[in-house]
């Protein structure tokens, strides 16, 4: 049975998509410092993009961090991106650089806080893909 | 991170007096004997503020570096009344950068919270004049001063385009609430524009005017920082309110919204009924009205389904970004490869 993982800044989409998603979650922290919650033996990350003009930076330090540690990398599965497509080239550009650096599928991108056709699709995509429907405590 | 002395209020920006509160000089906190502070980029109050600075100093670009000139042909190829229209949708767009250049980014400086806000403010307050310089660009390279002219003098007697010009100033005005400031430039920024920007993505998607694409695209990549620091400053600033006060200004952005999309709706029948667009630009508008709500960390207002764009409005907004949708096993295959240009400093892997 596989988790959810996922990153979001301040301005706070990412998380406000998750909340409505109602699956169990982890929360990677925002302050580089602040230590790292265990997460389930495998799972999904959820990752919004941050790049500059050119597509430097796309995935947040936070979430390199994160994927540092080989023993959390094993467990990622597949990845879904976030952003904005007011960015053009870039747009969520953070899930491209992550399935090609961790070898996963990019299973799915979606702009800012979701639309309900986002919500669907993710929520639905997600059970299809664990075989079984997500944990909600 | 808090700053090493004391609280934020001993740290507010060096043009932070507020109009409302020159009016009402009871507060104690705006006593003009504050110490003149310089800004220090190394202690920061609000990360964002450097991140966004950061984002939107590599944007930076002027009308110049995009050639333009090439599109002269594919101009000629557009009927008179095409040409009018998109003459008129620019000289609309162009009021909108105006008003956000010396109005509206300049009066929200008094409003910043950290000095990094208020430099912020200024970049994206100059970045609106090269905005609204570069649409005297397209105009001088396309098309006859004549044309323009008289376009400028539509833009001027237009009843729809004066009522969304003259709503959001009045939110600007001194006095006006902060944060009710903050929606209406959220809107502005990230709703008010994509009735105008639709056209240039519609010719793209045709292969017509690619050049001033690639421009308004650089313009559109602003406006979305613009909306989203905006937004992002208005959800901050929310937090700090009672449960009363944020509902308050919850029901007054929905109302503008409502309003300022009600002048939109009758915009955009006037410049695109006589092409038969109305419909595909609402639907561009009702998106595009989502977005702003999200940015103000709202949720949004029109259904799903009256809010899904054309996909080839879509692929013209960010090209060679392919839809992935693994899930429903539609969309552009999952598999990854694909050389994507990124820096591998911090990645241990
Ligand atoms: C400085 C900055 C740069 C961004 N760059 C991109 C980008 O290159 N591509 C993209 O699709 N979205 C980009 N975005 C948009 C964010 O990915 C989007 O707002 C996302 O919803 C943020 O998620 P969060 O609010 O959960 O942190 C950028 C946002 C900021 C503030
Ligand atoms: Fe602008
Ligand atoms: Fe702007």
């Amino acid at each position: 049975m596989g988790g959810l993982v996922f990153y979001s800044s301040s301005s706070g989409n990412t998380a406000r998509f998750v909340e409505r998603l109602g699956c169990d979650a982890v929360r990677i922290p925002i302050s580089m410092k602040a230590e790292i919650p265990p997460v389930p033996d495998t799972f999904v990350l959820i990752c919004p993009t941050f790049a500059d003009g050119e597509g430097r930076g796309a995935v947040p330090k936070q979430v390199i961090r994160f994927l540092n540690a080989p023993e959390r990398r094993a467990g990622l599965r597949g990845v879904i991106a976030t952003g904005n497509r007011n960015f053009g080239t870039t747009y969520a550009l953070a899930g491209r650089v992550i399935a090609a650096k961790c070898n996963i599928p990019l299973l799915y991108s979606f702009e800012l806080a979701g639309t309900e056709t986002d919500l669907a699709r993710v929520k639905n995509g997600l059970d299809a893909f664990w075989e079984t429907p997500c944990l909600t405590t | 991170m808090m700053p090493p002395h004391g609280p934020l209020r001993a740290h507010r920006p060096l043009g932070n007096v507020r109009q409302d509160e020159r009016t009402h000089p009871m507060k104690e906190e705006i006593k003009p004997c504050a110490v003149p502070r310089a800004i220090n980029w190394n202690r920061l109050h609000d990360e964002k503020d450097l991140e966004v600075w950061n984002r939107l100093t590599v944007n930076f670009w002027l009308p110049e570096k995009v050639p333009l000139s090439n599109d002269i042909q594919s101009w000629a190829t557009l009927k008179p009344e095409e040409q009018q229209l998109t003459i008129r949708v620019f000289t609309g767009l162009t009021l909108l950068d105006t008003i956000q250049n010396a109005v509206g980014a300049p009066a929200m400086m008094p409003d910043a919270i950290t000095p990094h806000e208020e430099a912020v403010l200024t970049n994206i307050a100059f970045m609106e004049a090269v905005h609204a310089r570069s649409y005297s660009s397209i105009f001088s390279t396309l098309c006859s001063t004549k044309e323009v002219d008289e376009a400028f003098r539509w833009s001027e007697e237009n009843p729809h385009l004066q009522a969304k010009a003259r709503a959001i100033l009045q939110t600007y005005a001194p006095g006006a609430n902060p944060l009710k400031r903050k929606i209406a430039s959220v809107f502005l920024e990230s709703f008010l524009f994509y009735s105008g920007f639709y056209l240039p993505m519609y010719w793209s998607s045709r292969a017509k005017l690619t050049n001033t694409a690639d421009l308004i695209r650089l313009i559109i990549r602003d406006e979305a920082v613009h909306g989203y620091y905006i937004g992002y400053k208005f959800q901050r600033a929310m937090e700090r309110l009672s449960e009363a006060e944020r509902a308050e200004l919850k029901d007054y952005a929905f109302g503008l919204l409502f309003e300022l999309y009600e002048i939109e709706s009758r915009y955009t029948e006037e410049l695109y009924d006589p092409l038969g667009l109305t419909e595909e630009v609402k639907v561009f508008l009702h998106y595009n009205a989502n977005k702003a709500l999200q940015n103000l960390g709202f949720e949004s207002l029109f259904p799903a389904e009256a809010a899904e764009v054309n996909p080839a409005i879509l692929a013209a907004l960010s090209p060679d970004s392919e839809n992935h949708d693994f899930f429903s096993g539609s969309g552009s295959s999952y598999v990854i490869g694909r050389a994507v240009a990124t820096e591998d400093e911090d990645w241990d892997f």
